[in-house]
């Protein structure tokens, strides 16, 4: 297979697309937690009670459209291969939770990859939407638009004082996860990240690195998400959400600012150099890859470089996860072979010709 | 408290480990926890599986299990799902919808903790199995408006909005009706 249709696989149509503030938000992504009335969560239904909710989704949205959302296909997680199941989670469809479960379950996706409807993993029903940049408001539109369409086919276990019952404490009330994927490199490089930790998890919102191959934390790449499920309102959790991911947004944009003009020429030396290496090196782990992924996209972000797109490094902060990297090459890999591969892949990408 | 690795940073994690029936806990900052393996950060469920049954620990079950007053809590076992207060205090997720109704009495406190103080649910409802649920939120949010109506002395759209209410009050009587028939 060619690198190109390779590609075109493996990224999400809805991420090629820019959503607004694209240069530090990467993605918004929209959560939904619900369960079946009848069926106990999958922590303690059997089998049995288990295929009772998979078919009835199969019956009633397999090969269903809704709205834009053409063609929900249901997969069984059973019938997948290991890696097919990698690179699902690698893409975010699935999580790696629900790739290594043994019981009945699996995954309704739509065509264009931006729905997400997980079966049986911790609840019955995980609904996940996404949007390319920060698109809060329209996320929570959009999945109450899909919650009503499964409702009107599923008893949802609600109560009226605890809300939307869930498997977890943690996601009880309105059962909604919302988060923002940042790249955050300025605030990073300055230390400032770490300062602002304590006063974002006041707010009730959490903040984690983006994790790559075993626990090494991925270029710069931040996830921001609401902590408290219940007692506040759906449009009030994705309120307070946005207003802090605008603050750092201005934080960040300042601190590249500064970072210009307090250390123009440090800051292009860096950013050069992880283009020089991703361009030539023939060895690279995902952490180093990911540094300089980083490095280059704020590069183009701030305007050093000008032949590339960031969709290209969008591409490859995808492309260069081991699941990825194994799918292309069709056999397992060790990881000193994937390290050779990874930057061999970088090279090829970063040599095609960019508009 | 300082964290047990590093000696260094705050605890903010609480574990439970039971190792060959041994119950330890074990508590960590953030940074031990997840290169100790401990925590996932990537994987938010279980993250905050962990952390949560180490509060469910301190939290509703304060003292050492062989207390006989706490016998009675972890008799409780859910109808439906058979799980017991016992389990679920341990594992800090429900089996089914009815584990909520069954382990009522000791959920406040837990939510309480994990969602800033935040005990009810006030978002969303299922439009169409609860639909009598929305009518009456409905009411109630115009009920309060009309008081703050008064208050301000506004008697004339108060006026309009209690005509709005009784309208309400009648269409949720005829839709329950048409609902008991069905
Ligand atoms: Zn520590
Ligand atoms: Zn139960």
């Amino acid at each position: 297979m060619s690198l190109q249709s390779f590609i075109d696989q493996a990224i999400s149509p809805w991420m090629q697309e820019q959503g607004p503030d694209h240069d530090i938000v990467l993605s918004t992504r929209i959560r939904l937690a619900r369960n079946f009335t009848d069926v106990p969560f999958p922590l303690k239904a059997d089998d049995t009670k288990l295929q009772i909710v998979s078919n009835w989704l199969k019956e009633h949205f397999n090969h269903q459209s809704f709205l834009e959302y053409k063609n929900l296909e249901y997969f069984d997680m059973a019938s997948l291969q290991q890696l097919e199941k990698q690179i699902l989670v690698e893409k975010h469809l699935i999580s790696p939770l629900l790739a290594e479960r043994d019981k009945v379950s699996g995954v309704l996706l739509s065509k264009n990859e931006q729905v997400s409807i997980m079966v049986n993993e911790e609840d019955h029903i995980r609904l996940q939407l996404y949007l390319p940049g920060l698109q809060l408001e329209r996320g929570l539109t959009e999945a109450f638009k899909i919650d009503d369409w499964l409702e009107a086919k599923i008893d949802y276990a609600f109560d009226q004082e605890r809300g939307y019952l869930t498997s977890c404490p943690t996601n009880v009330g309105t059962g909604l996860r919302a988060s923002v994927m940042m790249h955050l490199p300025a605030l990073t490089l300055t230390g400032k990240v770490r300062k602002m930790l304590p006063a974002i998890h006041q707010l009730g919102l959490v903040v984690r690195g983006i994790y790559g191959e075993g626990s090494k934390a991925h270029g710069n790449v931040y996830q921001i998400s609401n902590q408290v499920t219940l007692g506040r309102s759906e449009q009030d959790i994705i309120h307070d959400l946005h207003s802090v991911v605008k603050q750092l947004i201005n934080y960040e944009r300042k601190a590249r600012q500064s970072l210009i003009e307090q250390s123009g020429i440090r800051l292009e030396d860096r950013i050069f150099r992880s283009y020089g290496t991703l361009k030539y090196s023939r060895v690279i782990e995902s952490q180093e890859a990911a540094k300089c992924l980083s490095d280059l996209r704020l590069a183009i972000d701030l305007g050093y470089i000008q032949d590339l797109s960031t969709t290209a490094v969008n591409e490859l902060m995808i492309l260069t996860q081991p699941g990825f990297l194994q799918q292309y090459t069709q056999e397992i890999l060790t990881p000193e072979k994937r390290d050779v591969k990874r930057a061999s892949i970088i090279r090829e990408r970063l040599s095609i010709e960019d508009k | 408290m300082k964290c047990e690795v590093c000696q260094q940073r705050e605890v903010s994690v609480h574990l439970t480990n039971y190792l060959n029936g041994q119950k330890t806990e074990i508590h960590l900052c953030q940074q031990c926890a997840i290169e100790k393996g401990y925590l996932d950060a990537d994987e938010e469920s279980y993250t905050i599986h962990d952390l949560l049954s180490g509060f469910f620990n301190v939290q509703a079950n304060p003292t050492t299990k062989a207390e006989p007053d706490h016998r009675a809590e972890h008799q409780l076992t859910c109808p439906q799902c058979q799980m017991t207060y016992q389990q679920f205090n341990k594992i800090g997720k429900f089996g089914c919808s009815k584990c909520y109704q069954t382990f009522s009495s000791f959920l406040n406190p837990i939510f309480r903790r994990v969602h800033s103080g935040n005990t009810g649910h006030t978002g969303r409802i299922p439009k169409r199995k609860h639909v009598h649920l929305q009518h009456q939120r409905l009411i109630q949010n115009y009920r309060d408006q009309l008081q703050e109506l008064v208050k301000e002395e506004k008697f004339e759209e108060a006026a309009e909005l209690r005509d709005k209410i009784k309208d309400l009050e009648q269409e949720g009587k005829s839709s329950a009706k048409k609902g008991d028939e069905l």
